[in-house]
């Protein structure tokens, strides 16, 4: 459907209580689901003749580390016969396992490979899921926000090994990240001060 | 008797020209027949998302340009666009003219290495050595406008760095006049080639219905008939205001995207041309204090200005909670940045969208059953950049 409001209504219509919400903002559609309705979810908006998302754009997922579902998945869909974009997601909580679109969209390999290998969400039903972007015998997740911005090991060719050899990291200064946010507006530190002064008053 | 033949595991690259870049594929041949194509990526893996969520917002756009480095504007471009949908700024139309301009300068760049590049791995040398001089002259533009010929970082949330230099638009315009000449002589090398046509016509066909299914994007989409174009379907900046024209493959073979190329060099320097007549004398940023930053003039001369340039480049700007995904059409497809805010002066999370990724994973559906000698071309015609495809 062409109009961005009876598309949603009729998403909403259609697979009713699969969808938790659903938001028009940007021209775009944002729909929450949960996760074990993906694949239904995803195949009745490829198929059906209104909406038609023909394409899967980009499979990523948002790390907040502080929720206690932690991860949230998030599908970009684009329909040409519509010209309408939707973003579809979810949350799952860290070792949760989760469906892989891989028989639906075939571009959705390397997509889910490389959330595996950025964040360690793992996927059933995924025909090859390996490390996409980082080195072989790479361990932990990196785009997750408890890793360090310099990371773990680093490379270098060992002469006497005649080999790449990998190191713990050895920095000659700590990197370091500057809390630049006015303390007129509350940074971190004298938030935390003034909240420990209200308790103890 | 049978005789039990084992199939030949070949690894191509990470160091073969053909590669075009880091690209380490793992083929198993039978014979000279690929069987199985394994692309193993990665080898100029970056961390540029990660880096992009410890960096401010106008710290970020150089990281753009490293993405696909022979078109550095495109993606700058993709990300200026996200943060002033979020921040619900207004670009001054100069400015929109100006990254246009710079936007289809880039198209041509990239295409012109692509489709020079791609003769070369099929065995012609001159054509690379005609469009990179041209390639240079394009570049210079580049510097005169941002001071650098590859990683410009010109486009700013809100319009662009600076003002054109003086004369800069009339070099433009007299490059508009000769380049269609060059191209002309391209095509003469190459589009009745014998040689070429050999080695292009009928290898790596894409049907429409798996150029959707494998997210295919940009000249790969096109190429397979399918007439879809983010510069006319979803116009941002002041694309709705030129014209243009879309050309579209019919066989989605590597020799129709090669046509759909150097069509759209034609139909770019017509943009140019467009964004040159069109092109008023007015500001280039948008006026917000809180975005842009002062000029050096009024830094001496006000102290507002000054505490503006401090924050700016200090704390940066504060872009409001949102969630926003905008693409471009970048020269290789649809390049998009997924952006999640959270209100402070830095991204919560940066999704890089290259089109690269999903085309280059498609290698093992279009070699399969082809020669050996046929990957440097599909490969040519995929037209990645490794600086976008490993981030």
């Amino acid at each position: 459907m062409n109009n961005l409001i009876d598309l949603e209504k009729k998403i909403n219509s259609e697979l009713g209580t699969k969808i938790n919400s659903s938001e028009i903002k940007h021209n775009q559609i944002y729909l929450e689901i949960d996760s074990e309705d993906l694949v239904d979810v995803v195949l009745f908006v490829k198929t059906n003749k209104d909406t038609k998302f023909r394409q899967l754009i980009d499979i990523t997922v948002v790390d907040y580390p502080e929720r206690s579902k932690r991860f949230k998945i998030v599908y970009l869909f684009l329909s040409h016969e519509f010209n309408q974009r939707m973003i579809l997601s979810y949350d799952i909580s860290e070792n949760e396992v989760i469906s892989s679109l891989t028989s639906i969209f075939p571009s959705a390999n390397w997509m889910e490979r490389e959330v595996f290998d950025m964040y360690g969400v793992n996927f059933k039903d995924h025909p090859d899921l390996r490390r996409i972007l980082t080195d072989y015998g790479f361990k932990g997740h990196p785009l997750r926000k408890d890793f360090p911005l310099t990371g773990h090991t680093e490379v270098r060719y060992s002469e006497g090994q005649k080999k790449v050899v990998s190191e713990p990291v050895k920095l000659e200064q700590n990197y370091r990240n500057f809390d630049y946010q006015s303390p007129w507006e509350g940074t971190k530190y004298i938030k935390e001060l003034a909240d420990n002064n209200d308790k103890k008053n | 008797m049978t005789k039990k033949i084992k199939n030949l595991n070949l690894n191509f690259g990470p160091q073969h020209p053909a590669a075009h870049g880091v690209l380490r594929l793992i083929l198993e041949l039978d014979g000279e027949v690929v069987e199985k194509a394994d692309p193993h990526i990665g080898l100029l893996h970056r961390g540029t998302e990660k880096l992009i969520e410890n960096k401010t917002y106008m710290q970020a756009v150089p990281y753009f340009d490293r993405l696909d480095y022979v078109a550095p504007m495109n993606q700058e471009h993709a990300f200026a666009l996200a943060i002033e949908k979020v921040l619900n700024i207004d670009v001054p139309i100069r400015a929109q003219f100006i990254r246009v301009m710079f936007c289809e300068i880039g198209r041509i760049l990239s295409h012109i290495l692509n489709v020079t590049t791609q003769a070369l791995d099929v065995g012609a040398l001159t054509p690379s050595l005609w469009g990179f001089e041209e390639r240079e002259t394009l570049m210079t533009f580049y510097e005169r406008a941002s001071g650098s010929r590859l990683h410009a970082n010109y486009f700013r949330a809100g319009g662009v760095h600076q003002d054109l230099p003086a004369g800069l638009e009339t070099d433009i315009a007299r490059f508009c006049e000769t380049f269609p000449k060059i191209i002309n002589d391209l095509e003469n090398l190459l589009t009745d080639n014998r040689i070429f046509k050999q080695r292009n016509v009928d290898i790596g066909i894409v049907t429409k219905e798996d150029a959707l299914d494998y997210s295919f994007s940009g000249v790969m989409i096109r190429g397979s008939g399918v007439p879809w174009d983010l510069r006319k379907s979803q116009p941002y900046d002041c694309y709705d205001q030129l014209e243009f024209k879309i050309p579209v493959g019919k066989n989605g073979d590597c020799y129709d995207r090669y046509l759909c190329r150097i069509e759209e060099m034609k139909e770019s320097i017509k943009i140019i041309k467009q964004c040159l007549a069109k092109m008023e004398k007015g500001p280039i940023k948008t006026f917000d204090g809180k975005i842009t930053p002062p000029s050096k003039k009024d830094i001496k001369q006000s102290m507002e200005a000054l505490i503006h340039h401090f924050k700016l480049f200090t704390e940066g700007y504060r872009v409001p909670k949102d969630e926003i995904y905008t693409a471009v059409e970048a020269p290789k497809g649809e390049f998009g940045v997924y952006l999640i805010s959270d209100g402070s002066s830095k991204p919560y999370k940066c999704k890089i969208r290259a089109p690269g990724f999903s085309h280059l994973q498609s290698m093992d559906y279009l070699i399969k059953g082809h020669m050996l000698a046929d990957v440097p071309a599909v490969l040519g015609s995929l037209d990645i950049v490794f600086g976008e495809v490993d981030r």
